[in-house]
């Protein structure tokens, strides 16, 4: 290709709006891994200092116990309950399927604010508030949607025939579900369960206004610690966390790659 | 499924109905008790306080703090918008234009930063653009300012960091759409005599506009609701209409103004969803993420 003008523009704009894209991510392991107590890049010296700090204050392991204990139970709980949705509202003809599909995506339509005050009233009538099982409840309320959204993309490409062929051999429809359709929709399964993971350890704004005393997620934690003052720990936690993204981004990539 | 035989294909399409709504029930029930009655609870709680009032909303219009935190975010969203836009669409077409390899690449320098928490690419922010931070050390090294500028804890601060977040919302369907342009399109401008530019701006960019929409939405209306980048990088100056929300609740308990500013937001939301929709499909706009 000639290289025009227009096009030379065109290929310098877009690096400097990657290079801005990505930088800031890139930022952090630097800092993290710096000796120095305030900001300064380059950093001084290397230091495993911060991550020191994180991993023997109390504190934080607690708030990361709840991150994890939560992401985790919000899978185990918002994966089958998104298949089991995702499932009938590809199979139903009926015409109320479509709103309730509406309504299943609502999570992504309501600002975020809005939900996480409402949850907070609705919580504080019932004492639901600083507690384990509200916490995990929200969040399988804001993981379904991409549990949801990523089955039905899976069920797209699947045809429903076979699994009538099953039933026809003799399989009975749970059988048949397992046995012939969860097996090809394995991958969007797992993608969904990975998003409701990543959702639920991100999470930071419902979880500032329900979450409180010892069942605090990491995220509320550090979003306190961000509002009073720069600490390096954070550094280290952010790196830890965007790693674990990362780590399990890729776990999908791959998987995809696999099974088509 | 759907043979017509009278009687029994009858019973077994109502038990087939029976049984999807049982299989999207306890879904929808999470749904329905943990977003749709909040959502309806605030909206409750917005006109009701001892007898119905009104008192909640007339507050909005008239009490300066009120407006003018409704002004400034539909002034930053639209900002950030432009901004996202002008910077996003350069590099879809890029992607778009470059072999496959190297269209991935660009992709995936799009989508890394989608999967880091928003609250560590805030971090990341101040530790850019923070008075002893990166950017002015650099600045300061290179002699290129004597005093260090202030590019945080102000509305500069919240733009930048929210563009950023917000920019593959941008980005991919814009990718999308152009991804559906014929290529043969321009070959056919560029044979008919029309110079690049020109067939550019004729066929391509109308043929983009489904993307341009889409994108748009999406970042104004989550630019609306933002309330992590500006409450940590705004300085508290930049109020936005979630941190009224949050600080009618937090600070004052006003529960009654927190409900009334939050159901006015998620109606600005509704209605240009509603508005959007009647371009494109919703789907379009919601299937990104």
């Amino acid at each position: 290709m000639r290289l025009s003008p227009a096009r030379i523009v065109l290929y310098v704009i877009s690096t400097l709006v990657l290079i801005y894209l990505i930088l800031p991510v890139l930022i952090i392991a630097p800092i993290s891994f710096s000796s120095a107590r305030f900001l300064t890049f380059p950093p001084p010296s290397f230091s495993l200092r911060w991550y020191q700090q994180y991993f023997s204050n109390p504190a934080w392991m607690q708030a990361t116990r709840v991150t994890l204990t939560v992401a985790f139970l919000t899978v185990l709980i918002a994966t089958p309950l998104g298949v089991a949705a995702a499932y009938a509202v590809s199979q139903s003809k009926q015409r109320i399927m479509r709103l309730i599909h509406m309504t299943l995506l609502l999570p992504l339509v309501v600002p975020i604010i809005i939900t996480a005050v409402g949850i907070f009233f609705v919580y504080a009538k019932v004492g639901m508030v600083a507690t384990m099982p509200g916490l995990v409840l929200a969040n399988v309320m804001l993981g379904l949607p991409y549990v949801v959204i990523s089955v039905l993309a899976g069920l797209q490409s699947f045809d429903p025939a076979q699994e009538m062929v099953a039933r026809s051999l003799g399989m009975n429809r749970l059988r048949s579900f397992f046995a012939v359709t969860l097996p090809q929709i394995k991958s969007s399964v797992v993608a969904g369960g990975i998003f409701a993971f990543i959702s639920a350890m991100d999470e930071t704004i419902v979880a500032l206004f329900i979450s409180g005393g010892q069942y605090q997620p990491l995220t509320k934690r550090m979003f306190t610690a961000l509002r009073d003052e720069i600490d390096p720990t954070i550094a280290a936690i952010s790196t830890l966390m965007t790693a674990a993204s990362f780590i399990l981004v890729l776990l999908t990539g791959t998987r995809q790659k696999k099974d088509g | 499924m759907t043979t017509p035989v009278p009687d029994p294909s009858l019973r077994y399409q109502r038990r087939e109905h029976g049984l999807m709504l049982a299989l999207v029930s306890p879904a929808l029930l999470v749904i329905l008790l943990l977003i749709v009655m909040p959502v309806g609870w605030l909206a409750w709680q917005s006109i009701y306080h001892d007898g119905f009032t009104l008192e909640n909303y007339r507050r909005i219009f008239t009490e300066e703090v009120y407006w003018r935190s409704f002004a400034l975010t539909f002034e930053i969203s639209l900002a950030v918008t432009v901004l996202a836009l002008l910077l996003g669409y350069p590099v879809a077409y890029l992607a778009n234009t470059v072999p496959k390899g190297w269209s991935i690449l660009i992709l995936a320098l799009v989508v890394l930063p989608f999967w880091t928490s928003v609250l560590v690419r805030a971090y990341a922010w101040l530790a850019l653009l923070q008075r002893t931070g990166v950017i002015n050390q650099l600045l300061r090294y290179l002699d290129m300012i004597n005093e260090p500028l202030a590019l945080v804890h102000n509305t500069f601060g919240t733009v930048v960091a929210t563009v950023h977040i917000l920019l593959p919302f941008m980005v991919l369907p814009l990718y999308a759409t152009m991804q559906k342009i014929p290529s043969d399109l321009m070959q056919a401008g560029a044979s008919l005599g029309a110079s690049p530019s020109l067939t550019f701006v004729r066929v391509f960019l109308p043929l983009s506009l489904p993307g341009v929409i889409a994108g748009c939405t999406m970042v104004f209306v989550l630019c609306l609701g933002f309330y992590i980048t500006p409450e940590l990088l705004g300085g508290g100056r930049t109020v936005m209409v979630s941190m009224l929300v949050s600080r009618n609740v937090e600070l004052y308990n006003q529960f009654g103004a927190a409900s009334a500013v939050a159901v006015v937001l998620l109606l600005s939301v509704l209605l240009i969803f509603f508005a959007v929709s009647r371009f494109i499909s919703l789907d379009r706009i919601l299937g990104q993420k």
